[in-house]
């Protein structure tokens, strides 16, 4: 089962990401009388939703010792979805995007599940596939979205709170509590323990897998939609490299990529970690070029830390 | 040989020639499966199967394959490297870059030792301070990207005199009616093939990826062999740049992104075992090939340029499957 250790490590003190959080926070705000505004922390709350929302179907999946990386291919196809059937409708075009993102999740489920190939062959596989399926049913155009009340959405607010920034929230809320009070959760980090063991306890653990990753299929699709809304566009090469993104920021949140540990809590930590660094750096002009470098050498450093922290932890490759 | 040795590879021998048919079929089915599709397009199309088209789909393949085989070794050692792309058009762009600078020989120097560098730095990360090599090489993609574009300033860069330099020969040049990449692609693989399967270094390599605690307490220097996977590894990089700027002579910032993706593909496909311990070069390069010609393929037969994802997708995950499913003899998991 679950170690108790690392459980009460998360939930009694500080997560070490929110620490980083906090102190990145403050040096920009030294560093740039814009930084440390109302409306900025908006910006990046709608900025980081797009990648945070992935990360949250992504953080079960990596807990359950999983990963997957058709997430960015998924989300252009439900984006260009969303806005290509929006001449049938608006409700049919959104039904048909996040069902995209649930089934292509259940079909990487199902096979994980069905044949026992490696997750990270699978979805390295659906990956490559579902960008094709992109590129062949958009006929490698761009779509616009004509229907104003889909593009408004993007830029309508809740309470002065950005509605795309509020989903984000709620989303975060519900799937923490998810993962921390209910079976499910405590199944996710079972299975993502010891596999076996997760078996032998009764826990099916292949139809436990396809859900997890239809949840992240159906945030995939999710993402894509917001992500469209904003752009009021969807495009075949979107989503390009958010696995990656949304991987790091799993991975800065401190989800253990071997699975049996994690947290919502952490991930949010990671995806704001990113999304501030990227709003902060920006404001301060640094070029576009050298943030790509600075987060390479964080994620490297951070994993150093992680490792001179926890020397046992273990962390050898599971792919 | 020994007498004992003399029976026991005869015994041996009758074992392998009476399961042979069976375990044929079930070792070698991407090979089959490969003839199946071969033969399938060239019914279909009559120039399929000329000279030239194979010719072209080799070349086309060589620098996948070139960068597969440096792959190989480091999944073979247990490791990944996702950064081979990025580090592709580092490289590229480098090699191009100074090709009108300092001259061609400088400028292949140069980028040897820079993309060696890089090796190094992914081998020093991985191998020395023992970090995870999916994300080490995850953040060292994001983190040559940028490099690459700082170094360009987000400019294209190309040769001038195209025609007057022999930087061509690597990327367009024929070697007794061969060309040059090909010929590079067969010799790196022939190398890589002999030095993993029948020198020590090469079993070491194995040994690490099978069972590193094992491999440790046998003497063996884990670290050590895990840096010099990724030196392989940046230098298959160093000769693919050097096909892909010669032939190209000219090179976009991002001209190597999803490469690492299709040498994946490529590897998996010819059945190395991403969990280390297992796989051949000789695999690897079925694989790619198996790649180049579906790709080639379909083309031909007028699909559309993206339906070979859609067939890439397919025959990774079903060759893997029939691979797993022969070795636990049965077709699915027993999971519920």
């Amino acid at each position: 089962m679950v170690n108790v250790k690392n459980i009460s490590k998360v939930f009694g003190g500080i997560q070490p990401i929110w620490l980083f959080v906090i102190a990145i926070t403050v040096f920009f705000s030294f560093m740039s009388e814009y930084f440390l505004t109302t409306g900025n922390f908006m910006n990046i709350l709608v900025q980081t939703s797009t990648i945070g929302l992935i990360a949250l179907g992504m953080t079960y999946v990596m807990i359950n010792g999983n990963i997957d990386l058709s997430v960015g291919a998924i989300l252009a196809l439900s984006a260009a979805l969303a806005v290509d059937l929006q001449s049938y409708g608006l409700p049919v075009a959104l039904f048909a995007a996040i069902s995209s993102g649930i089934l292509l999740g259940a079909l990487n489920g199902l096979i994980v599940w069905k044949t026992g190939v490696n997750s990270f062959i699978v979805t390295l596989g659906a990956m490559i596939g579902i960008r094709g399926l992109v590129f062949i049913y958009t006929e490698e155009q761009s779509f616009y979205a004509e229907n104003f009340a889909f593009s408004d959405f993007g830029i309508s607010t809740v309470a002065s709170v950005p509605t795309l920034g509020v989903i984000f929230l709620v989303c975060c809320l519900i799937m923490h509590l998810v993962l921390t009070k209910t079976g499910h959760g405590r199944n996710t980090f079972a299975v993502g323990s010891n596999r076996e063991a997760a078996a032998d306890a009764g826990i099916r653990v292949g139809r436990h897998m396809l859900v997890n990753f239809m949840i992240v299929g159906f945030f995939a699709a999710l993402a894509g939609i917001t992500l469209a809304t904003q752009m009021g566009a969807a495009t075949p090469n979107l989503g390009r490299d958010y696995e990656l993104w949304t991987i790091t920021a799993v991975v800065l949140g401190g989800t253990k990529l071997a699975g049996g540990f994690g947290s919502i809590t952490g991930t949010l930590g990671g995806v704001l970690a990113i999304g501030i660094l990227r709003n902060g750096m920006n404001l301060m002009q640094v070029p576009a070029f050298y943030v790509l470098v600075i987060l390479g050498v964080i994620l490297i450093a951070v994993l150093l830390i992680d490792q001179k922290v926890n020397r046992k932890s273990g962390q050898e490759v599971n792919v | 040989m020994t007498p004992i040795e003399q029976t026991e590879s005869i015994g041996l021998k009758r074992k392998l020639n009476r399961v042979s048919f069976k375990n044929f079929l079930t070792t070698q089915g991407i090979l089959i499966v490969f003839m199946i599709c071969l033969a399938g397009f060239s019914i279909f199309s009559d120039r399929f199967l000329s000279e030239e088209n194979i010719m072209t789909v080799i070349r086309q393949a060589s620098i996948v394959g070139i960068i597969a085989i440096g792959v190989t070794v480091v999944i073979i050692g247990g490791n990944l490297d996702l950064s081979v792309g990025s580090m592709l058009s580092f490289a590229t762009v480098l090699v191009v870059d100074l090709h009108d600078k300092i001259g061609p020989t400088n400028a292949i120097i140069v980028m040897f030792a820079m993309t060696l560098l890089i090796g190094a730095v992914n081998g020093f990360l991985i191998g020395y301070m023992k970090l995870n090599s999916l994300i080490v090489t995850l953040a060292m993609l994001s983190a040559i990207q940028g490099i690459t574009l700082i170094y360009t300033g987000g400019q294209n860069v190309d040769i001038a005199n195209q025609d007057s330099t022999w930087f061509a020969f690597f990327g367009r040049g024929f070697v007794g009616g061969i060309a040059v990449p090909i010929l590079m692609f067969a010799v790196l693989a022939l190398c890589v093939h002999f030095v993993m399967r029948y020198t020590s270094y090469g079993r070491r390599i194995f040994a690490i990826g099978g069972n590193p605690t094992a491999a440790v307490y046998a003497g063996i220097r884990k670290s050590r062999c895990v840096f010099s996977t990724y030196m392989i590894s940046a230098f298959s990089v160093g000769c693919a740049a050097l096909v892909l700027g010669s032939r190209v002579m000219g090179s976009q910032n991002n001209v190597g992104q999803g490469y690492e993706l299709l040498v994946l593909a490529g590897i998996i496909l010819g059945g190395t075992s991403l969990m280390g311990g297992a796989g051949s070069v000789w695999k690897t390069v079925i694989g790619v090939l198996i790649l180049g010609f579906i790709q080639n393929g379909l083309l031909l037969l007028g699909y559309p340029y993206y339906t070979q994802w859609l067939v890439t997708w397919v025959i990774i995950i079903v060759a893997v499957w029939l691979d797993l499913a022969n070795q636990r003899k049965r077709l699915f998991t027993s999971h519920s």
